[in-house]
């Protein structure tokens, strides 16, 4: 499989995006028109547009404040855009909240990791099963025979969730006490126990060492594989990024000033100029 | 993670286990006669400020929103409990069937009833206030519940409900605006409370109650919906961004807390033969927070040793009664101290240790 990610062949769109060739076929998991918002004046995100495809590893990269962060905000609605469309799945999501847009299918991480601290990690998945398990208040309280027996189905969900990131023996550790890179291992489970189509990493290399995001590059391909979900990914990382990403797109001040393969980035004028340029001395590339 | 569920329900069962051993024992001494007559009164109030005591915990330790107008939906529980129980003795003197009139005459029947719409009227509160309230967060929060409370307690001390032949009655102006029929009843008097209770509450019952509300909340925290709960405190964005909807949990939380206040506002007016809606100001709100911070944020089992041991204390050092308010500032603020003061933590800790070397000591903010 990660054989066939190394040769992928990256098609045009109408709209002038491009999504890896076996994905063509369908309709991209998320679709981006002219997407902006400002903040009081501050032109944050300008004429932002983008497709996704359903099995794509698509990155997001740029300088620091370029807007990079303000886009998973907005496709998650965390920010309400004052421009734009984002169709998920091909449906329209403007009338959607942040909760919603989950149930819709987006999942996400934070750049500063947010985990439920006070509670277990086996919790912390648990309540990213929440709309999976689905018994009401009621039978939780009366303890239901239902009660019993989707708890103990979460748990199981649970454990082979966690069993992705070898965190089982982790289950009934605080979340707040686990190390920096455990926790982040552990946002990412729980963004996947959502059961999301697209999945928003914000840095997930962010503090790690080398061999650590080596890990971590092979464990993205790998959830893609195995759930067939799209993965869209914001990194500084630029090993991880040209190492997995089959598309990128490249921001600077709010608007996208590049798009394409990891090859075509790396040679584009543009980019070297805005990013890479600046950044190649202290840059491990 | 099996340990920690283990902890969990060895938890519970310490909890229940502690409430029914406490009134075995009570029940001991007061066969016995060992109770003086002074705490004997105090007994039902116990029952109620621990039932007060662990939904306002529901709100603030496990929701992790600071409430301060908890006094207000007991009130409303007192007023419409203690105006059921009342409707409900005149109804079984009148009723001419005779299962209604046999059952509404037991007592512990109208009591539940009382109980019943006292918590479900405080829940409809709840969910009133709730829906402006719960728009805001942090301070704005608390300090909207704080003017809910005392509205509340302005609008209870200005109503007048009357029963006649034509039904209810009820007014905002006076007695007199209420026009009862020869023969009616004036049940709530306006500033004067509710009237002519007949005293229904009894120390089991509050018993019973406090059981109810420890299966509820506890079952509530471990499961699902409490899990949701303690993400939205733990952090919003998070529980937004993985599908949960904030304001429903949040609301879920608010009311049962009311409902479950309201309930315990019912059994503590019928432990009277008058209420009056003065009671439930202010100074009852933060003395149920006192119970809550006391016995620590979502420490369950915390909540009803500290309401327990803060109303007894009172009684029995008699000559310090003055200086109540006083231990009760004192007391929160030294909590508040050692609360954020790691120095100070560690101090306590070693006499903790000291004290008791074979038992581990709980973390802070434990869990329940």
């Amino acid at each position: 499989m990660n054989e066939s990610i190394s040769k992928t062949k990256m098609v045009p769109l109408p709209s002038h995006a491009i999504i890896p060739e076996r994905d063509a076929s369908q309709r991209p998991i998320l679709e981006v028109y002219r997407l902006g918002i400002n903040f009081g004046g501050l032109v944050a995100v300008e004429d932002f547009n983008i497709a996704v495809g359903r099995t794509e590893i698509c990155g997001l990269i740029g300088p620091n404040g370029a807007g990079k962060t303000t886009i998973f905000n907005l496709l998650t609605k965390v920010y309400q855009p004052t421009s734009g469309a984002i169709l998920l799945d091909g449906k329209d999501t403007s009338n959607m909240n942040t909760a919603q847009i989950n149930r819709a299918g987006i999942a996400r991480t934070f750049q500063n990791i947010r985990l439920f601290p006070s509670l277990s990690v086996e919790d912390n998945v648990k309540i990213g099963l929440h709309n999976e398990i689905g018994y009401s208040m009621a039978t939780g309280i009366l303890r239901l025979p239902a009660f019993y027996k989707a708890e103990r189905r979460a748990k199981e969900r649970v454990m082979e969730l966690l069993d992705l990131f070898d965190m089982t023996h982790l289950a009934s550790h605080r979340a707040g006490s686990l190390p920096y890179g455990a926790q982040r291992r552990l946002e990412f489970v729980r963004a996947l126990a959502t059961n999301p189509k697209l999945l928003l990493l914000d840095e997930p290399a962010a503090g790690m060492n080398p061999s650590e995001t080596e890990e971590l590059m092979s464990n993205i391909e790998k959830i893609r594989d195995q759930f067939q979900i799209a993965i869209m990914l914001i990194e500084h990382d630029m090993r991880l990024v040209m190492g997995i990403c089959e598309g990128i797109a490249v921001l600077n001040y709010g608007q996208i000033i590049a798009k394409g393969t990891p090859k075509e980035i790396q040679s584009n004028p543009l980019v070297i100029e805005a990013y890479l340029g600046k950044k190649k001395g202290d840059q491990v590339c | 993670m099996r340990r920690l569920r283990m902890r969990s329900s060895i938890d519970n069962c310490l909890t229940y286990g502690l409430v029914i051993v406490a009134y075995v024992v009570i029940r001991l001494l007061l066969a016995g006669g060992n109770i003086s007559y002074a705490l004997q009164g105090q007994l039902v109030p116990i029952t109620v400020y621990i039932v007060m005591a662990v939904s306002l915990n529901l709100t603030v330790g496990v929701l992790g929103e600071l409430s301060l107008g908890h006094a207000g939906f007991m009130s409303i529980g007192a007023f419409s409990g203690a105006i059921t129980a009342t409707l409900l003795e005149l109804l079984a003197d009148t009723t001419s069937t005779t299962w209604i009139r046999l059952g509404l005459s037991t007592s512990w029947i109208r009591l539940s009833l009382a109980m019943l719409i006292g918590g479900i009227f405080a829940g409809i509160f709840g969910f009133l206030v709730g829906v402006p309230v719960l728009r805001l967060q942090g301070d704005y929060l608390a300090i909207v519940t704080l003017a809910f409370g005392e509205i509340i307690k302005n609008v209870m001390s200005i109503l007048y409900v009357g029963y006649d032949a034509n039904g209810i009655r009820v007014s905002m102006d006076s007695a007199n605006a209420l026009k009862l029929d020869e023969g009616g009843t004036i049940i709530v008097n306006g500033p004067m409370g509710v009237i002519g209770i007949t005293k229904l509450s009894s120390f089991t019952a509050g018993f019973i109650l406090i059981l109810i509300t420890l299966i509820i909340v506890l079952n509530l925290i471990n499961s699902r919906a409490g899990r949701a709960i303690k993400a939205v405190r733990d952090d919003k964005i998070a529980t937004e961004s993985v599908g949960i909807s904030v304001w429903r949990y949040r609301m879920m939380a608010f009311v049962i807390s009311a409902t479950l206040a309201g309930a315990a506002g019912a059994l503590y007016a019928l432990n009277y033969s008058s209420v009056v809606a003065r009671k439930f100001d202010f100074n009852t709100s933060i003395l149920v927070l006192v119970f809550v911070v006391l016995g620590g944020m979502g420490n369950i089992r915390g909540s009803i040793i500290a309401a327990t041991v803060l109303t007894v204390l009172p009684e029995v050092l008699r000559a310090f009664n003055e200086y109540r308010m006083l231990t009760y500032a004192v007391i929160l603020i030294v909590v508040m101290l050692v609360r954020n003061n790691a120095t100070l933590q560690h101090v306590f800790r070693q006499v903790g240790a000291r004290l008791s070397k074979s038992l581990p000591i709980r973390r802070k903010g434990g869990e329940v």
